[in-house]
């Protein structure tokens, strides 16, 4: 069984034809790495599982993507359902302008989630499953703009993380942290694994060997190759993939 | 290339870089200059006037003496009840064009017409505010017809700096809380507009100076030639500031004796409008840093 599946995916910015025929199968608790240069589509398939692209005027999405065998792009689907089971985390860090605590709490309480206890738990746990807790435990009141980037970022994935998603897109994440920040996500990416599929967009070949299970490749809106990460890494099947991953063109 | 004509080249440059600095900085000084000047003569032609009484007292003698109190409570009602107006209409449309029309033929008709409200002189308001308000609706002269038409002159102004607030705010703040399963609304409610709101406010009280300074609109909707007591309810005429300015200025019982008191009129209407913006400046600065935390 498959967490995320995509037959035949095409994607339109009006005329433009962003995405060809995607066909992608992904497990659960699998990290999906997304890579190629820029322009290639990679960040616009990443946003298709969570239907971020409806909110751009005059696009139009072809075939079928499945989550959890169903179609998200089927007639009556609830995108605000769909989102609270898909989380995203962006390229910027971006917390709300609101305290450390609400941060986390705002997908509960849009989601209707009211009781205090409940939310008080349920902010701790995020917090804590993102390694935060230790560095902001006696600050929640404050601004969430007083942390560092890289704490912002793990904060984002905390908020993500507090309304219970099964799957997390990451849109390269660690592209404005520091190195010492990237590694923190980077670990964390790989603890989530257990509980979360995830699917990240990555400039950064060694972070997509490091932290993914699989990766695509993709090239001026195609899917050149799909493979374990090892194999694309090692001995790629794509003479174009192999000239991405060594640098030769990209 | 030698080191003689490398030292040319540099010369040359330098000579442009100093002509180019001085005119910047000369021109900028003239600006604050000539404000400077025409502040000043204000204050030195019209502090002489000013006192307690100037600003409590009603007119006397035809307005060649007393003070100028109803046409300060005349005008702080016509603001009051123009940005009661101007506010949620202009706040709600400008929401309404920047975050739920997407862009197209209609988005740009709508700004377009705003853009072109914004262009129409004071005059026409205060006409269209006549045939409308005064004659049509059967207001009369009257406070509620004076605002409104000083509330649809705002409108554009209001409507604008409110996009301008809204448009200020990053998208990935909206793509979070969407991602986040929140509604449109919930996502307006609870991020866009808490983080626009500074901004907004600045617009408003902005608009408030613009509005409360304003003669035309109100000439024949509202302001009363001479009125020796305050309103005592919507439908009544008041005075007005800038219009008690002109009208003693031009067409008083004696232009020469009320001179002085037109010079304390102006004085107190500048006042009001610095006091007006220096607010607004407090006011973003405050909520600025409350955004941070809300």
């Amino acid at each position: 069984m498959f967490k995320i599946e995509s037959k035949n995916v095409n994607f339109f910015y009006g005329n433009s034809h962003a995405l060809k025929n995607i066909d992608i199968a992904i497990k659960p608790n699998t990290v999906t790495a997304l890579i190629g240069p820029s322009g290639c589509g990679k960040s616009t398939y990443l946003r298709l599982f969570n239907r971020m692209n409806d909110l751009i005027g005059g696009t139009k999405v072809e075939g079928e993507v499945l989550i959890d065998g169903q179609n998200i792009y089927a007639k009556g689907v609830n995108v605000d359902s769909l989102r609270k089971k898909v989380g995203m985390v962006f390229q910027k860090p971006n917390p709300f302008p609101k305290t450390i605590f609400e941060n986390v709490a705002y997908g509960l309480r849009v989601n209707g989630i009211s009781d205090k206890s409940f939310i008080e738990e349920r902010v701790e746990t995020s917090i804590k499953q993102v390694a935060l807790w230790e560095e902001v435990k006696d600050k929640l009141k404050k601004s969430a703009f007083d942390l560092s980037g890289g704490q912002q970022q793990r904060l984002c994935i905390a908020r993500a993380l507090a309304i219970q998603p099964s799957v997390i897109l990451m849109d390269e994440p660690t592209s404005a942290l520091d190195p010492i920040s990237t590694a923190k996500v980077e670990e964390l990416i790989y603890e989530l694994k257990t509980k979360y599929t995830i699917v990240i967009v990555t400039h950064n070949m060694q972070q997509a060997g490091r932290v993914s299970d699989t990766t695509a490749f993709f090239y001026m809106g195609e899917l050149i190759e799909y493979d374990n990460t090892k194999i694309i890494f090692t001995n790629p099947k794509k003479e174009r993939t192999q000239n991405y991953i060594t640098g030769r063109f990209g | 290339m030698d080191n003689l004509e490398q030292d040319k080249i540099t010369r040359g440059k330098k000579r442009t870089e100093s002509i180019a600095f001085w005119s910047f900085s000369v021109l900028s000084y003239f600006v604050v200059a000539i404000l400077f000047v025409i502040l000043s003569f204000i204050v030195y032609k019209g502090v002489g006037v000013i006192s307690w009484d100037f600003i409590t007292q009603m007119p006397e003698e035809g307005m060649t003496k007393g003070g100028i109190y109803p046409a300060i409570i005349g005008t702080l009602y016509l603001v009051l009840g123009s940005m009661l107006f101007a506010c949620p209409v202009g706040v709600l449309a400008a929401i309404y064009m920047h975050e739920y029309v997407s862009a197209g033929i209609v988005k740009k008709i709508i700004k377009q017409m705003t853009n072109n409200l914004a262009g129409v002189p004071s005059i026409v308001f205060g006409l269209f505010g006549m045939s409308l308000f005064v004659n049509q609706l059967g207001f009369g002269d009257s406070i509620i017809a004076g605002s409104l038409t000083l509330g649809l002159l705002a409108l554009p102004v209001v409507i604008r700096t409110t996009e301008e607030s809204l448009k200020a705010v990053d998208d990935t703040f909206r793509q979070a809380s969407l991602g986040l399963g929140a509604s449109k609304l919930e996502t307006i409610r609870r991020v866009v507009l808490p983080i626009a709101f500074p901004n907004i406010i600045t617009g408003l009280i902005l608009s408030v100076g613009r509005v409360s300074g304003e003669t035309a609109p109100i000439l024949f909707t509202v302001a009363a030639y001479f009125l020796p007591k305050l309103p005592s309810g919507i439908y009544d005429q008041v005075m007005a500031l800038p219009y008690h300015l002109y009208v003693i200025s031009t067409s008083g019982t004696n232009v020469e004796a009320s001179r002085p008191i037109a010079y304390g009129t102006a004085l107190v209407l500048i006042v009001i409008v610095l006091i007006v913006n220096l607010l607004a400046n407090a006011l973003r600065k405050y909520f600025g840093n409350k955004v941070k935390m809300n």
